[in-house]
């Protein structure tokens, strides 16, 4: 196959440079997942002293800490689903059609990123209630789709762009239906697109603390608002955070152990 | 793209329609809120004055506020001139294929993944001197390191810590851009004698154009927002000082517990944000039409 | 301009075991210096692995390729000097058409006066020349393959130029002056040209010689005569065509008779002939209706009448199998059911034993 490494040997020093860069703070944090507050805050050592799985304990055997993580999921999972099927299409049309005003509508979807979700506190806390929908898990996925959506659609769109018209025609040509050549041979093309547009949906809406603390209380309370919980009156407590924190990188590498797939080595152009 | 002009159908307003209601519906409503509440003194729940643009003209006059503004525009630039080379080295240098693919994939987005309070607490520990890998390796460097004590040694703390957190996003951005690109592409650069330095000027960078314009609009965007995890570092700013926007206007506003006031400074925070956006937007895209001929539009 | 002889055999698979891991079994064949040839076959016969092989960019896993007698095998695309246009068009989206163009003598360091004169030469006999500093990214499909072509072409020295199924995208409308435009170039240049394609009616107008392969092995080689007249297998009888040729099950016996179910066909005038079962080949055009029944000719039931083009197809069924017989346009077709008289034997009949032909 081609050989189209960069620089080969320095290539490699490079990545390996980053990762080890990457990795460094979060092997502090899992180190420190492993210490209890005082051995933390007492000396510098980069491996635990006293070796301890008490916070690991404490949140796997505490529903009011456990259940954070599924709650988190549900929303999550619901959002991504949503955010990706309404973005689909949209960014089909964004990308095949003109029409009046589409230039506009598209940078006005990017606009509702550039304030700080602050702003939709209250209102959406207003909405939320007259809606009877606080404290759902449907509250935070539906308002996550502020964000996510615009997103979606722009990554897609950027991916779909870049497959030639002339595929779509000579799909039709050869009579496919749009469902068809649309989940047969359009999808493939842009599977990383689909597949990075995916794992960032569920990456933004996963660590977003401000409206998901405000639009829940109990049933549905995310992981990351019950974290806040271990900054009290009484001090920090940095174990715990830093076990929970730990355990809430394994859901999204297995989202992206999943799309891996999707988005490396996207589809080669083959035989249309 | 071959094809110069896109087809006018108007009808394709249909599928944009479900993408319109979900973001109109969690945008517009409160978004006319926030404006109603910027034009009026808000003096109880009961009593509440329209003041016009008496709030926005305050602020337009505020001294300190341009100080932030500038301090900020620097780190946003700092921001974008180290994560996006950054990130599409990163890209250029990570396997396509087999387990190490995957795995390479998966460490690199881990930090992207740890939510914002807990990233701050993390480089708050780790930044400490006594305690803290980063800050303890600076001391013994002979470095007079204190991101609690110092301002500049904050902001950079925080350009350090945005740089490790959020590099992988501009990363995974250009890596699948990268991916799409069809192998027949490589194929003829190496039937055209192309050096792997003109394979990426004519076709790598060319093809990445998309990716990375969202991701020079999302860095921006996010690190001109940012919030959380300086305010978990310093705990508002080492001293009195306040290195970023969001944190003097916050003060400012909220501290007061004046919703007039906030409101008002939120929407300002919103079009420069907009008014920055739109000019690089454009930008790029004239750049990118210079080059490739090809725009989305 | 080379000549490329081939003697290799490819398997995408780690150990061979049968002919099946093979996507390219054992062959020999040679492509002399400024032939046009087309590799025609259906989806998986293997005709993109050799292209890929011949161009480099796949290395063949037994057996080596040569360039004009000088070993090959290994080396990269750009050191054998060839110039490929793949499916769709390939080109550089941030470059002009005279950019794209003169790309590959940029990275030769040729002299500016001599890129500028190919590129203008290259460009003329494409007519590209008004759009030379136009944006390649901005034109439409059929002008990029040209491009694409072009890349290939400014090279004074390529040594063969091989196409992947280039018309693939193009319009219809526009495919056959793009065809016209290759041998026009083929014609002038006098280049080796190797072809691709799973379309015989541009294998057939572009080649002068047809590989027909299937199952990773060259069925026959020929001219695009030859390979009409005489396919030397079922397969490229029944390929080539449109529709292709009829294929009836016989008997030969003994006395030099044939016979179809019972039926006797006649006496065929070649005598080498083996006994036993055989298979009739006759192409829809050679198979004419007789005026009335007689020794020679064999009675058949007119099923279906219809207009195509250029004439009448006539599909019947005689003895039990389907065959189809062309009728110019101007005829008076017999009938549906009504019963005609086929003179199956004849100066154009092919006789093939276990699929190869034997006479």
């Amino acid at each position: 196959m081609t050989d189209r490494s960069f620089l080969p040997r320095k290539r490699t020093v490079f990545l390996v440079l980053y990762l080890v860069f990457a990795l460094v703070p979060i092997y502090w944090m899992v180190v420190m997942s492993f210490k209890t507050n005082q051995g933390i805050l007492a000396e510098f050592s980069l491996f635990p002293r006293e070796f301890t799985l008490d916070n690991y304990r404490l949140i796997l055997s505490d529903p009011s800490w456990y259940m954070g993580y599924v709650n988190s999921l549900i929303y999550v999972c619901m959002n991504m689903v949503m955010a990706i099927a309404v973005a689909l299409p949209a960014a089909y049309a964004f990308s095949r059609y003109s029409f009046l005003g589409d230039k506009h509508v598209f940078f006005w979807l990017l606009t509702n990123r550039m304030t700080p979700p602050a702003v939709f506190l209250l209102p959406f806390f207003q909405l939320y209630t007259t809606l009877g929908l606080m404290d759902t898990h449907w509250a935070v996925a539906l308002a996550h789709l502020l964000f996510n959506v615009p997103l979606a659609v722009w990554i897609l769109e950027g991916f779909m762009s870049g497959i030639p018209r002339e595929i779509d025609e000579t799909a039709y040509i050869d009579g496919y239906s749009f469902p068809r050549f649309f989940l047969t041979i359009f999808l493939p093309l842009i599977k990383s697109g689909v597949g990075v547009a995916a794992f960032f949906c569920f990456m933004f809406s996963w660590v977003e603390l401000l409206l998901a603390r405000t639009l829940t209380s109990v049933d549905a309370k995310p992981i990351v608002a019950i974290m806040t919980r271990t900054v009290s009156a009484s001090g920090m407590d940095w174990a715990t955070l830093a076990a929970a924190g730990t355990l809430t990188i394994v859901p999204g590498a297995i989202v992206i152990w999943f799309v891996r797939h999707y988005i490396a080595k996207g589809f080669a152009m083959g035989r249309v | 793209m071959s094809t110069i002009v896109k087809p006018v159908n108007q009808k394709a307003w249909w599928l944009i329609l479900p993408v319109i209601l979900c973001v109109a519906f969690s945008a517009i409503i409160p978004l006319m809120t926030v404006v109603n509440y910027s034009v009026q003194d808000i003096i109880s729940p009961d009593n509440a004055v329209f003041v016009g643009t008496e709030w926005f003209a305050s602020i337009m006059r505020d001294e300190d506020l341009h100080a932030a503004l500038w301090r900020q525009l620097l780190f946003s630039g700092a921001v974008l001139c180290i994560e996006i080379p950054l990130g599409v080295a990163l890209a250029l240098s990570m396997p396509s294929r087999s387990w190490r693919a995957s795995a390479v994939l998966v460490i690199v987005s881990l930090s992207l993944l740890i939510p914002w309070n807990v990233v701050g607490t993390i480089w708050q520990i780790f930044g400490r001197t006594d305690i803290g890998l980063f800050g303890w390796t600076l001391a013994r460097l002979g470095l007079d390191y204190s991101y609690v004590g110092n301002p500049v040694h904050a902001w950079l703390t925080v350009l350090l810590m945005d740089v490790w957190h959020w590099t992988p996003l501009v990363a995974l951005l250009a890596y699948a851009g990268l991916q799409s690109i069809p192998e027949a592409y490589y194929q003829a650069a190496s039937i055209d004698g192309a050096s792997k330095w003109a394979v990426f000027r004519y076709i790598q960078l060319p093809k990445m154009r998309g990716v990375l314009m969202i991701a020079v609009l999302l860095r921006f965007m996010d690190s001109f927002m940012i919030y959380t995890e300086p305010f978990v570092l310093t705990g508002g700013g080492p001293g009195n000082s306040t290195p970023f926007l969001s944190q003097y206007l916050t003060q400012k506003a909220i501290g007061q517990f004046d919703m007039g006031p906030a409101a008002a400074f939120s929407l300002i925070y919103f079009l420069i944000i907009l008014m920055f956006c739109f000019v690089l937007y454009n930008w790029m895209l004239r750049v990118g039409t210079r080059d490739s001929g090809a725009s989305h539009d | 301009m080379a000549r490329i002889d081939l003697q290799l055999a490819h398997s995408y698979a780690r150990t061979v075991r049968s002919d099946a891991d093979y996507a390219l079994l054992p062959l020999d064949i040679v492509f002399e210096d400024g032939g046009a040839y087309a590799l025609l076959g259906p989806s998986g016969c293997g005709k993109t692995t050799m292209l890929n092989i011949i161009s480099g960019l796949v290395t063949p896993s037994h057996g080596s390729i040569r360039f004009d007698g000088v070993d090959r095998t290994r080396a990269t695309p750009q050191e054998r000097n060839i110039a490929q246009v793949f499916q769709f068009p390939v080109i550089y989206d941030t470059m002009t058409v005279g950019e794209n163009l003169a790309f590959p003598l940029r990275n030769r360091k040729e002299p500016e006066d001599r890129i500028r004169e190919r590129v203008g030469r290259i460009a003329e006999m494409l007519d590209l020349s008004g759009q030379l500093d136009q944006r390649a990214a901005n034109l439409a499909a059929d002008a990029k393959q040209k491009i694409s072509l072009g890349r290939g072409l400014v090279r004074a020295d390529v040594s063969a130029v091989l196409f992947d199924e280039p018309l693939t995208v193009i319009d219809p409308h526009l495919k056959w002056e793009l065809r016209r435009k290759l041998k026009q170039i083929h014609h002038e240049l006098g280049l080796t040209l190797i072809y691709v394609t799973h379309d015989q009616v541009e294998a057939m107008t572009f080649a002068d010689q047809v590989l027909v392969m299937a199952r990773g092995r060259v069925v026959q080689q020929g001219t695009p005569e030859e390979l009409f007249e005489r396919p030397s297998h079922t397969f490229v009888g029944h390929f080539i065509g449109s529709p292709g040729m009829n294929l009836l099950p016989v008997e030969m016996r003994e006395d030099g008779s044939m016979w179809l179910d019972g039926q006797r066909l006649g006496r065929p005038e070649t005598h080498q002939l083996p006994a036993g079962p055989l298979t009739l080949g006759i192409r829809p055009e050679y198979l004419h209706l007789a005026f009335g029944s007689g020794p020679d000719t064999v009675p058949a039931t007119v099923s279906q009448v219809r207009h195509v083009g250029t004439g009448q197809l006539l599909s019947v069924r005689v003895g039990g199998h389907e065959a189809k017989a062309y009728l110019p346009a101007d005829a008076v077709p017999p009938a549906e059911g009504a019963v005609v008289h086929l003179a199956l034997i004849g100066p154009h009949t092919c006789y093939y034993r276990n699929e190869e032909l034997v006479a």
